[in-house]
């Protein structure tokens, strides 16, 4: 396409958008004295035209050099991060443990959002990255999670630890029941039933009032105790504060510190049981139901257990990671588990490079802190976070880091 | 002596109005290679479904004996034929998990043995020598086929990567890599050079010989079928038309009929006048 060309079509875009603006921004009606005004913006259609003609040229420009532009930078570094994962990983681990020390409230509080996000990442790769099974309704186990230590807190007083396994395990069951009626579906079809599965999860919280107190949600969930001691300033009868048995002075800092230690246990503890499982027949077998369903079958594998295992085993992550969003929050409702959350999550492990540890944790913090970063964008920030989820998707489509290695190697003939 | 492995007893499977297997009863024996073959949309693959629990006979009695006991394949699930009853194959076209490793590909193949081995992956999860024993006699049945097949130097490669060829044998070596008593090839030799087929025969062979697997075999190659199998079984239009030794079915009027056509009088009569 030549120059001439390109004027033209960006001249015709521009047109376009000068017919369809001048009613919709050029005229607007004010209320006048007696009858309706008309207000006229003439000058904003034309700087929309002008906009449109620009960014078109640009856009022809760009599909025009496309083919000869090389994402090479972009691959390149993916390759060296895959290639020193191990010491990327000791310094992201080192940076993440001094973090606390050196940061305030605020960042403390936003680092544990990051390891939650890593952590429900971690989670649903095992199901999308390992086992292949698209899921889009992953938050309803995180809300089970988050709800299940609320109430537990709310009706009967247990406490976080007590909570943390219930949860999981009450999330891990749930999977379970979800898997039974998707055991046939694969793919897109998969993807609609578990996004209307998570759909109904957040409408039974939202609806069921007199358990789950509807959209006014369930609030002074409290945080964990660090071995028996509370971080309450008073606390409850028969129980000695942290403050008391260390000598400290009171500050709302420690438990947020000790809270993001925990979340990040939690999440490493998470990436241990992947790397693990890869290594196990439960996880080979899962990425060779990724691979080819009917192969499995072939073999004398079933793919029931083995499709119901993954969905079992990620659901339960995203029940712990519930339990910690809960205690870091000390507030909940269903507004926290909508569909765009599910979105988000999934964006994080396809981004990051399905199967990839290391990729998740890198667009976890690369999506969380975009997200915060754009707050006071608000309006523009889902348009931003898209474009740039396009950006990466034309630069990287199989994720940040996409090489995949074996989970195990041919070990050299031993010497008789 | 002749001992039964599999007995296919009055089989049929109807898809709506179409017959795909009309009332097909063969005998295929231990120790022995049985080759079915038969023109394009005879019902080969369509028998090997049924047998393998892909599909679920409209009629018919499918019996695997083993030393002990037999099994009705006919109302087994799919897994559970391979698992139980020993029966192994391979695909059309290759099925191999493409994205893993040859090595891996052989070690997912002797995942219910493993999966025991790591009592519901606890075992395996605290790396208990129960399970790291069962890992290394796997890898080590692994190393003997990779061997065997000629692809250890190989075994690392993503198996979506490898040759054509190689990916062939990969498959047949990740059936065996399952314990079968049958195995089952469908078209092994297709797309394989002449040097290739004849190094296919020898391992086919060996198999049969060394370690007494039966075999089960659809071919449309000639020179594999006519070489190696000990027992040939004619399909066309899923009705079987003839059964019997290489030799036999070379002579077989209704073979050459089904793969060559009959010429009919009123065409001869044609050819006749065109000629004069």
């Amino acid at each position: 396409m030549g120059w001439r060309h390109r004027v033209i079509d960006a001249g015709i875009t521009a047109l376009v958008v000068l017919v369809l603006t001048t009613p919709i921004v050029g005229l607007k009606l004010v209320p006048g004295q007696a009858a309706l005004g008309i207000e006229s913006h003439f000058g904003t259609v034309f700087i929309l035209a002008g906009a449109a003609f620009v960014l078109r040229l640009a856009l022809t420009l760009f599909l025009s050099v496309k083919g000869r532009l090389s994402f090479g930078a972009v691959t390149s570094i993916g390759a060296a991060i895959t290639r020193r994962t191990k010491s990327i990983a000791a310094i992201a681990l080192a940076g993440a443990v001094i973090l606390p020390f050196i940061t305030n409230g605020h960042i403390i509080q936003a680092a544990t959002m990051v390891l939650i996000y890593i952590m429900l990442g971690w989670g649903l790769n095992i199901v999308v990255g390992l086992a292949g099974l698209l899921d889009l309704g992953y938050v309803a186990f995180y809300g089970v999670g988050a709800y299940t230590f609320g109430l537990m807190s709310s009706h009967f007083g247990w406490g976080f630890w007590q909570c943390l396994p219930l949860a999981g395990l009450f999330a891990a069951s749930l999977g379970m029941i979800l898997g039974f009626p998707v055991l046939r579906l694969r793919g897109d079809y998969l993807a609609i039933v578990t996004l209307g599965f998570g759909e109904i999860i957040r409408i039974i919280l939202l609806n069921w009032t007199s358990l789950t107190n509807g959209p006014n949600g369930i609030g002074d969930i409290p945080r964990p105790s660090f071995f028996g001691l509370s971080f309450l300033r008073r606390p409850p009868h028969g129980m000695s504060s942290v403050w008391d048995v260390f000598g400290l002075s009171f500050s709302p800092l420690y438990a947020q510190g000790f809270l993001y230690f925990v979340v990040m246990a939690l999440a490493l503890g998470t990436n241990l049981f992947t790397l693990r499982m890869r290594r196990l027949p439960i996880g080979r077998a899962w990425e060779a139901l990724r691979e080819d369903e009917i192969a499995c079958r072939a073999l004398g594998i079933n793919p029931t257990n083995i499709k119901l295992s993954a969905f079992a085993i990620g659901a339960m992550f995203a029940g712990f990671a519930g339990v910690v969003f809960a205690a870091t929050q000390t507030f909940i409702s269903p507004e926290s588990f909508t569909f765009s959350e599910s979105a988000m999550i999934l964006a994080i492990v396809v981004l990051g490079g399905m199967g990839r540890q290391m990729g998740i944790v890198l667009s976890a913090t690369a999506l969380v802190t975009l997200q915060e970063a754009l707050r006071d964008f608000d309006q523009y920030r889902m348009l931003m976070f898209g474009a740039a989820m396009v950006a990466i998707m034309v630069a990287r489509p199989r994720g940040l880091l996409s090489y995949r290695a074996p989970s195990i190697l041919l070990p050299p003939v031993q010497a008789a | 002596m002749r001992v039964p492995l599999l007995e296919v007893e009055h089989l049929s499977m109807r898809f709506g109005g179409l017959l795909a297997i009309d009332d097909v009863s063969f005998t295929a024996f231990a120790r022995e290679i049985t080759a079915i073959i038969g023109p394009n949309g005879a019902g080969k693959t369509t028998l090997f479904n049924c047998l393998t629990g892909f599909y679920r006979p409209t009629s018919g009695k499918l019996t695997l004996h083993q030393a002990m006991r037999q099994h009705q394949l006919e109302r087994m699930a799919g897994f559970r034929i391979t698992r139980v009853a020993g029966v192994a194959r391979t695909f059309q076209n290759i099925r191999l998990f493409a994205g893993m490793s040859a090595l891996e590909n052989l070690i997912v193949a002797q995942h219910n043995k493993l999966m025991a081995a790591s009592k519901f992956s606890l075992a395996g999860l605290l790396g208990l020598p129960v399970y790291r024993n069962a890992e290394r006699a796997a890898v080590e049945q692994a190393r003997f086929w990779l061997d065997r097949l000629n692809l250890s130097d190989q075994a690392d490669r993503p198996a979506g990567t490898l040759p054509y060829g190689a990916q062939r044998r990969l498959e047949i070596g990740r059936a065996l890599c399952t314990g079968p008593h049958l195995l089952c090839l469908d078209e092994p030799a297709a797309g394989l050079n002449p040097t290739e087929s004849a190094e296919l025969n020898r391992l086919l062979v060996s198999i049969r010989d060394e370690l007494g697997i039966g075999i089960l075999l659809i071919e449309h190659d000639m020179s594999v079928v006519m070489t190696i199998s000990d027992h040939v079984i004619v399909l066309d239009h899923g009705a079987k038309i003839a059964d019997g030794t290489p030799a036999e079915i070379r002579a077989d009027a209704s073979v050459i009929k089904a793969y060559l056509g009959e010429p009919d009088d009123a065409d001869l009569a044609q050819i006749e006048r065109d000629l004069a």
